[in-house]
């Protein structure tokens, strides 16, 4: 199998090439397939679990992750139906009821993965799960960069931008199972080699790291997701495809 | 059993926050005792500890849903100082200076109508269940629907500039992180002239209520004190965004005048009694005895030398002119607030003709300091924020002396003179006589969450206990 090949998301026909995941066809494709590990630039890892799709038919169907399972031909994948988005909702919340999550009073809200996919899942109660509210210190010792994991996901995106993109690996996993999380390779962050420039400091889908003095800058209107839900971006480009054809005919 | 007794109202109703009062009679049904107890615990100023400066405004707004706009500019005038900023970008100041005015408004607004309203309009001893913001709208639909829209024009000028009506993000150390757009300005200046007319004639409601019924205002909760306001430097005028100390004894002189506000701790003190989780600040020269002091509009109408804006300082006249000079009744507060929201919607309409408000020149940067003071006045009084900072941006210290606190010994005068001249001899205290108490603790409106910078709900109690300090009545309403 050499050639272009067609599946199938919610009954919609998708191209794909050889190599694809199922997340990059649906992407190119204008369907949103919600993520919160995932980014572009940064090679997949699967550990969010939040892009969970169902493939093989709703009987005998099995869960995969879309960012890292290859598309194939012919393959029937669910993505946006109730029962894929109870799932992701259910782990969103949980992310909440790991963390310190206080988005109002947090400069990530409204340009915060985290807030927006729980908006988009209509997560519109506190989580059902007791809070953990973890003891965890800020750091703040470095001149131009912050670290407040109380909000981490441990979604890993710096680790693999530090590793991949900046060749520095600042940051890393510690412990195992619910007591795995991501740390610095140092006493603290200022007793590593970040720098403000690292691709790692512009990835983090959270407020956990925190470019010093930019706070609120941002007014209230012109932050990311006020103008849209996330994903939107992708989305649109099913309707641009559609302008585009209207416009050759 | 003795034949003492304690009176409790609890909870205080139509305040923000938690708060109750408690009433000792002696065996001859003379009141001994009120109180006035804050019962909640928040502890923001140690749980701001460890956190990044430029989150402060934000994080301490959170302090109050009725006031935060004031929480936020005091927070962001001292993180002002902290990353070095004396003078900020006139875009800035004009529009946070908007910010305040349209939360002073709405704030006053919201007390009036839909707090107070009530006790003046149907009496202080209506029956309970008229004595609601529903009743006023039954009994003059107009009015009331003046109510909600001028509340709401404040709202939306706190929108315009803040981003949200409540909890908003505008003031950032050093400026503002927006300006005021073209398409807004022209739909605020589309009403102001109305709210300005409705602002004029909520005036006339108050001073005729005082003026009225002087006699019983006279006799009200009245009693000699220091007042104590920021007022503008130089000329003394009222400034409820910025400026310097002035405190006043109950005879109109000087104690401090235009005093640094960064030098706070140099004049106040705060007190602490075992009964409330609420400070007692007074001015140390004086001691706790003396030293004792109130704030807010009546406080602001005494100490400024004059108001910047004609209506306000021509009613502003009228006030001095009626009181023969300092004013130290409680009901005052209502004429004297109402001053202030006619002297806010000028200033608003003033502002939004001034094309700096579409500057882009927003945020200004200075040298890093570690310590920073901001002062404001906040709709129900003068409003300190203190902060320490390290060379990290983590904050170390945090100390707020709010309006309410700045008033709890004058609340505490005003219960207790009430509860003698209402409580005083009655065989059977009823619930109309126990709002008079409420009365004279809303005329301060209070904010009893902000006074203890905690968490909670805000409803009144009133207890009666005997001189055993056994509990044996009750009575509390939570409307």
């Amino acid at each position: 199998m050499n050639g272009p090949f067609q599946f199938r998301i919610d009954g919609v026909e998708v191209a794909a090439t050889p190599g694809q995941t199922i997340m990059e066809a649906a992407d190119a494709a204008g369907i949103y397939i919600p993520r919160l590990c995932d980014v572009e630039g940064l090679r997949h890892q699967g550990g969010c679990r939040v892009c969970t799709v169902k493939v093989g038919g709703k009987a005998a169907g099995r869960s995969v992750s879309a960012c890292t399972q290859p598309a194939e031909p012919g393959l029937e994948v669910e993505n946006d139906t109730e029962a894929r988005n109870r799932v992701r909702r259910d782990l969103v919340e949980m992310l909440f009821h790991e963390g310190n999550h206080l988005c109002p009073i947090c400069e990530k809200s409204g340009n915060c993965e985290l807030q927006a996919m729980a908006c988009r899942l209509d997560m519109t109660a506190a989580t059902r799960f007791p809070y953990l509210e973890p003891c965890r210190d800020l750091d703040a010792s470095h001149p131009d960069i912050a670290l407040d994991t109380n909000r981490c996901i441990s979604c890993g995106r710096c680790i693999r931008a530090s590793q991949d993109v900046d060749a520095k690996g600042v940051f890393g996993y510690v412990g195992r199972g619910i007591h795995r999380r991501v740390a610095v390779n140092g006493a603290d962050l200022a007793h590593t080699d970040a720098a403000l420039a690292d691709h790692a400091m512009s990835v983090c889908p959270v407020g956990c790291i925190i470019r010093k003095g930019e706070g609120f800058a941002t007014p209230i209107g012109a932050r990311h997701f006020d103008h849209g839900l996330i994903g939107h971006e992708i989305e649109g480009r099913a309707g641009e495809d559609l302008a585009r054809k209207d416009g050759r005919k | 059993m003795s034949e003492t007794r304690l009176i409790e109202i609890s909870p205080v109703t139509r305040v923000e926050g938690h708060g109750k009062v408690t009433i000792h009679l002696d065996a001859n049904n003379q009141v001994d005792e009120a109180r006035l107890h804050i019962v909640e615990f928040r502890g923001f100023e140690r749980f701001i500890r460890g956190r990044l400066l430029w989150e402060v405004p934000v994080i301490v707004q959170r302090l109050c849903g009725i006031c935060p706009v004031s929480h936020h500019l005091a927070a962001a005038k001292a993180m002002d100082q902290i990353v070095g900023v004396d003078v900020l970008p006139p875009t800035a100041e004009k529009m946070r200076r908007l910010m305040h005015y349209g939360q002073v408004m709405q704030s006053h607004v919201l007390h009036f109508f839909h707090l107070s309203a009530p006790d003046l309009l149907f009496g202080f001893g209506a029956p309970a269940e008229r004595r609601n913001i529903f009743e006023v709208i039954r009994e003059n639909p107009e009015l009331g629907l003046r109510a909600v829209l001028m509340r709401k024009f404040g709202q939306e000028i706190i929108e315009a500039t803040a981003g949200k009506k409540i909890h908003g993000t505008g003031a950032i150390p050093g400026g503002i992180n927006r300006n005021l757009d073209i398409a807004t300005r022209d739909r605020l200046l589309g009403q102001v002239d109305q709210m300005l007319d409705w602002a004029q004639d909520a005036l006339a409601i108050a001073r005729n209520y005082v003026q009225d019924h002087s006699a019983m205002v006279a006799d009200f909760g009245t009693f000699p004190s220091t007042h104590m306001a920021l007022v503008r430097e130089g000329d003394g005028a009222l400034d409820l965004y910025h400026g310097r100390m002035r405190a006043l004894n109950c005879a109109g002189a000087p104690i401090f005048d235009m005093l640094d506000y960064c030098d706070y701790h140099k004049v106040l003190v705060e007190d602490v009694r075992s009964w409330s989780y609420m400070k007692f600040p007074f001015i140390k020269e004086l001691g706790p005895e003396n030293g004792w002091y109130r704030v807010g509009p009546l406080a602001r109408m005494n100490t400024a030398s004059f108001i910047d804006t004609p209506l306000a300082n021509a009613a502003h006249g009228a006030l001095r002119a009626f009181s023969g000079g300092m004013n130290h009744s409680t009901l005052a507060n209502h004429w004297a607030r109402m001053i202030e929201v006619v002297h806010c919607v000028e200033k608003i309409r003033e502002l939004l003709h001034d094309p700096d408000l579409q500057g882009t020149d927003l945020v200004a940067k200075g040298e890093r300091r570690f310590e920073g003071i901001g002062v404001i006045e906040a709709p129900r009084g003068n409003l300190i924020h203190h902060y320490k900072v390290d060379e990290h941006d983590q904050v170390t210290f945090c100390n707020l002396i709010v309006s309410t606190t700045h008033n709890n010994e004058g609340m505490n005068r005003a219960v207790k003179d009430v509860a003698v001249k209402h409580l005083s001899g009655q065989p059977k205290i009823t619930e109309g006589m126990l709002n008079h108490v409420e009365v004279a603790i809303r005329a301060y409106d209070p904010c009893l969450s902000c006074a203890t910078h905690a968490l909670g709900q805000m409803p009144l109690q009133v207890e009666i206990y005997d001189a055993d300090a056994r509990l044996i009545d009750r009575a509390g309403q939570c409307l």
